[in-house]
């Protein structure tokens, strides 16, 4: 007789003993993944009547001291390798070889950098397995399906890929860092830079700030600084590495969600600002 | 001051069963596993139950408590609420033998076929090693596993997919990575991870983690470690190239 057939039989979709709110959570999840989804899918597309108009919708400032000469570029637009706002390096018309059917936006070319990043996180794993997958829904409820490969074949395999975005994660957390520093520059009529501190300032800090406690946190990370190794008094600059990305692991959890809602604000923040929606308050201007 | 609470205990073996209610009146103080021995004393002298500690050491009384696996002996019976049937189960990872006791056998099997810890030669002449404490704290706490197999419980993988003739399950990657990461050990663990093992068929759904009354962090401290290892091993070209470059010693 084969072993399975000694064990109990698989549980239908749902079916469990466990009397709390069990779908609680995953549905939580399940909200809170899929609203960001949806709107930094539209923020992206925005950039595509952007383009057209020549008006950025994503970059909220002026170099001649309009708009109070402030310099917020949304993080969903960081870097702008094409684009209409003056932060584009390559400026506003598309090489030649770019398809003219295709429509453009400067999100598009890196957007899916932080949503690689985002999609083969250990955390984000568990969580979107559970939440839109059921895989399984919640711990010792029944799932919807027999079939099960994890992450051991195709496609899941993939997710081994998740230290290759973590490289590329960490050159974010530079570029959005100085899209803050670059925050706190206004610019008067004469094009001369003054230091100051406005509302959007303090967003795009605090954007770098989570996007930063998020990433260093990453399990790929804590392996690579230090978890390779089985002595680690033995490489001393390990040890402290590999503890410092452990503090932050702790609470990968918490710093996912923070950050994560945190980038989807600072793009509305951005985005009201630059649409005539809001106006950002300037704390102080030298 | 006494109360009254209804157990709905699942009776039967590998054949089938089916859920029995009892009733009885509990004092201050009680963990699950006293109302099951109240039961089995007064009403159903024929219930099987395994236990031993009574402390949570042991790792016997494994069961499944409103659907969650749990240490019956280690459930305060004041942590659940009372005006309403509490459930206790048998595990589902494992085959019934009867009522409350499951067959946990195929744990030790798949113990048997894990590579033994290999230390390296001694550091002394007289046949001893020096090791760092920082460098064992990690698979301390790997240590302090009592092998109840709640965590082999709750895993989908086994309990839901019966993967057990190719995934060794939470409890057996913990054990894994003790001796993986300890400082002393030589052994090469990672082809059968990959392969025999299965560490891929885990999606790091926490489970494990969430049901250990050892709390261990079972997924973030030696699965996922593990499964970066595995990474290195054989997904990873730059790390492939790091181990050829990296300065030896």
């Amino acid at each position: 007789m084969d072993y399975a057939d000694t064990l109990p039989k698989q549980r239908s979709f749902g079916q469990t003993t466990r009397p709390d709110a069990w779908w609680l959570q995953p549905l939580v999840v399940f909200l809170g993944f899929s609203a960001f989804i949806i709107y930094s899918t539209w923020a992206a597309f925005q950039g595509v009547g952007d383009m057209q108009t020549g008006v950025p919708s994503y970059w909220f400032g002026g170099e001649h001291g309009e708009h109070g000469g402030a310099n917020y570029l949304s993080p969903f637009y960081s870097p702008e390798f094409w684009g209409v706002s003056p932060h584009a390096i390559l400026g506003a018309t598309l090489p030649g070889w770019f398809p003219k059917w295709a429509p453009f936006s400067p999100a598009f070319l890196i957007l899916w950098i932080p949503a690689g990043f985002r999609f083969t996180c250990y955390y984000y794993r568990g969580a979107y397995y559970k939440a839109f997958w059921a895989d399984p829904i919640n711990c010792a409820v029944g799932e919807p399906r027999k079939k099960f490969l994890g992450e051991l074949s195709f496609p899941l395999i993939i997710q081994n890929v998740h230290r290759y975005f973590f490289y590329l994660a960490f050159l974010f957390i530079i570029l959005l860092s100085y899209d803050a520093w670059l925050g706190m520059w206004f610019t008067d009529k004469a094009g001369k830079g003054h230091f100051g501190i406005g509302v959007g300032t303090i967003v795009l800090i605090l954007n770098a700030v989570f996007l930063a406690m998020y990433t260093f946190g990453c399990h790929s990370l804590r392996h690579l600084v230090g978890g390779f190794l089985d002595s680690k008094s033995k490489a001393p600059t390990c040890a402290k590495a590999y503890s410092c990305v452990s503090c932050l692991n702790i609470r990968h959890m918490m710093w996912a969600w923070i950050s994560l809602f945190w980038v989807g604000f600072t793009d509305v923040y951005v985005r009201l600002c630059a649409t005539g929606h809001l106006t950002d308050f300037v704390f102080f201007k030298l | 001051m006494n109360k009254t609470v209804t157990f709905r205990i699942w009776r039967g073996d590998a054949n089938g069963g089916k859920f029995v209610d009892y009733t009885t009146e509990i004092t201050e103080g009680l963990v699950v596993l006293d109302v099951v021995h109240k039961i089995q004393a007064q009403q159903a002298n024929d219930l099987a139950v395994r236990w031993n500690c009574k402390a949570g050491k042991c790792g016997s009384c494994s069961a499944e408590v409103n659907g969650m696996p749990k240490l019956m002996c280690m459930t305060r019976m004041d942590t659940l609420d009372i005006t309403k049937p509490i459930t206790i189960e048998p595990m589902r990872a494992f085959p019934s033998i009867r009522d409350l006791a499951t067959d946990v056998s195929w744990n030790f099997r798949v113990k048997t076929k894990i590579k033994k810890f290999n230390p390296r030669k001694p550091d002394c002449e007289d046949g001893t090693w020096r090791m760092q404490q920082e460098d064992v704290d990690r698979v301390q706490e790997f240590r302090k596993c009592i092998e109840c197999f709640l965590c082999q419980d709750v895993c989908h993988v086994l309990r839901d997919h019966h993967k057990h003739d190719e995934f060794i399950g939470p409890r057996f990657l913990v054990y894994t990575a003790a001796l993986e990461m300890h400082p002393l050990d030589t052994e090469d663990r990672l082809a059968e991870l990959k392969q025999s093992q299965g560490i891929g068929y885990c999606n790091i759904t926490k489970c494990c983690t969430k049901v250990c009354p050892e709390h261990i962090t079972i997924t973030d401290n030696a699965i996922i470690p593990l499964k970066e290892r595995v990474v290195d091993e054989f997904y990873d070209p730059f790390a492939w190239v790091w181990k050829k470059l990296r300065p030896k010693g």
